[in-house]
């Protein structure tokens, strides 16, 4: 159910991210997804890539902070109002989303989105009773 | 014009014999009353029937800020509690203020010190005086305030803060004379500016201005943007507050120290050996009027430079040049003592900070700002803005509750903070590149 999501901590300064995906081109790490928040002293990169345990230690090799977190790839119809069914069911059990983001590549006819919760557990429970395709972590980095 | 013309324009001779009986009385005094001297002059092996000259005090051991911290609160007191009347504290390194106790006529000292440094910047009974140094624990506020009085002047007990009413105050009761830090008055003449007051147009006249290191250029600045002499005041909590030196208005040109309750030397900090006039060190001061807590060669880290020759005033006391810099690593930031340590301790209790850091300090228009860098490694890292923040928004927060300073948490890859072979480089000063 859960895909593994890497965290990369980043200065604002010129040339850090050219130097994270340099890293991990290097070592023939694939980025699969995306999403970069950022304030105006740092950023957060978050990836979803084909080997975080590869990822994780060559980016802790080049002195990067870095973590892994839980987060889960979700289908939603590609179409208007596919995303809002998705988030008013969330909001209607009281689950928090923390942040979420598209995925590239689409699963069949629907897009995938990451989303990133604190009871990840427990939005799952939600997400599965309503009927809501959540996309395995083995296939969605091979999507 | 001069408040007390017998004391102050003592023949040299003079002020040095009166300095040597009260050495003696205060060594004496000291051995008889605080144990941490009795120990420390026995095991430095002097007696105090030793002080026959002034060059005798070499003979004697330095008392550290350090040592006041041992003893903390009351330990180098030498008289009993019940003779102390008023008591201050200045910020310690370690969370324990450095703690000081007047007895009436220390307080009486302070005020007729207060009243010749007045007097020596050109301020006057009828003047209206503008007291915004800080009243509490400091000593700037209540010092001033005393020696305002004193003259005969009249006194605004601002305090510092509130810059609009500041204003307001000094434009509708006619201040003459302001008392603050160097920095605020530029910060004065800045929101003046914003408010569309015409600050070289109000009575202000004079700026008795310390607490913080300054250098000519500022001083150029700020006589030009409010139109005013700009005196430079010395004082320091541990020796007495505020009016240990000044600047006469005449010659501004080194600051008199008040020799006859003061002693002075020149030391190296490295070698501790006791330097000629003329030489810059360390500036070490043994009080010798003071009856609460007298200190003996006290180290103020304080660097400048001494000199004897008769001044222009007329005036017979000493000289120190204005201060270019500390022996310690001791930062003034807005008039606000800090060292480095103060700050690493609050990096130490939160958990999962690297103990990695480093300090900016620099000068943004007017006002001193400080910058802390602090290294985020995967104990505190967290895929969550929000969570990033906090913990910046913690260590903010905690160094303010400590110091009182406001400063700007910067996170910062780990191993971006240059660790050198030895001591690593915690401190970068801009200010000290463009105006020292």
């Amino acid at each position: 159910m859960k895909v593994e999501q890497i965290s990369v901590f980043i200065e604002n300064k010129s040339g850090r991210l050219a130097e994270v995906s340099g890293v991990l081109g290097e070592a023939n790490v694939n980025i699969r997804a995306l999403s970069l928040a950022d304030t105006s002293d740092f950023g957060i990169l978050r990836l979803i890539v084909d080997n975080s345990e590869k990822a994780l230690s060559v980016l802790r090799d080049r002195h990067f902070t870095v973590n892994k977190t839980e987060v889960i790839g979700v289908e939603v119809p590609d179409s208007p109002g596919g995303l809002s069914s998705i988030l008013r069911i969330l909001d209607n059990n009281q689950i928090n989303v923390e942040y979420m983001y598209a995925f590239v590549e689409r699963s069949g006819s629907n897009a995938v989105i990451i989303f990133r919760f604190d009871n990840v557990d427990q939005a799952i429970a939600v997400l599965l009773k309503n009927g809501v395709n959540i996309i395995d972590g083995e296939k969605i980095t091979s999507i | 014009m001069i408040w007390n013309d017998d004391f102050e324009t003592l023949p040299r001779e003079a002020i040095e014999s009166l300095q040597l009986r009260r050495l003696q009385q205060t060594v004496e005094r000291v051995y008889a009353t605080v144990p941490f001297y009795r120990d420390i002059f026995d095991r430095a092996g002097v007696k105090t029937k030793d002080i026959k000259h002034l060059e005798d005090v070499k003979r004697l051991p330095f008392t550290l800020k350090k040592d006041m911290r041992d003893n903390y609160p009351y330990g180098l007191f030498a008289v009993p509690l019940e003779q102390i009347v008023r008591i201050h504290a200045s910020s310690g390194t370690t969370g324990k203020p450095t703690v000081v106790g007047y007895t009436k006529r220390d307080i009486e000292t302070w005020t007729e010190l207060m009243a010749r440094s007045f007097f020596a910047a050109g301020a006057h009974k009828g003047d209206v005086i503008h007291n915004a140094y800080g009243y509490g624990l400091f000593t700037g506020g209540l010092g001033a305030h005393y020696g305002a009085e004193r003259i005969g002047a009249s006194v605004i007990p601002m305090s510092g803060g509130n810059t609009k009413k500041q204003l307001m105050i000094m434009q509708d009761f006619g201040s003459t004379v302001l008392t603050c830090t160097p920095s605020y008055s530029l910060f004065l003449a800045e929101v003046a500016a914003e408010e569309g007051i015409d600050i070289r147009n109000l009575k202000l006249k004079v700026g008795i201005l310390g607490a913080e290191p300054w250098s000519e250029n500022m001083r150029q600045e700020i006589e030009s943007k409010l139109n005013i002499k700009a005196i430079d005041i010395y004082g320091l909590s541990e020796i007495l507050g505020p009016g240990v030196g000044i600047e006469c208005i005449e010659a501004q040109n080194g600051l008199h120290v008040w020799e006859d309750h003061f002693l002075l030397e020149i030391i190296d900090p490295d070698t501790q050996e006791v330097l000629p006039d003329g030489v810059k060190g360390e500036l070490v001061i043994t009080t010798i009027t003071k009856e609460g807590i007298p200190l003996i060669r006290y180290r103020t880290r304080d660097i400048t430079r001494l000199t004897r020759e008769p001044c222009i005033c007329g005036r017979t006391h000493a000289r120190i040049e204005r201060l270019s810099g500390r022996s310690d690593d001791m930062l003034i930031i807005r008039g606000v003592n800090v060292f480095p340590s103060q700050i690493e301790s609050v990096l130490f209790n939160i958990k999962g900070i690297e103990p990695h850091y480093q300090l900016l300090v620099d000068r943004e228009g007017t006002l001193d700002t400080l910058e802390v860098l602090v290294e985020v490694d995967e104990q505190t890292f967290s895929d969550e803005v929000r969570k990033l923040q906090q913990l910046s928004g913690q260590i903010q927060k905690q160094i303010k509750d400590l110091l009182g300073v406001t400063c700007k948490v910067r996170l910062v890859e780990p191993k971006t903070l240059a660790r050198s072979e030895g001591k690593a480089q915690r401190v970068i000063d801009k200010r000290s590149k463009n105006s020292l």
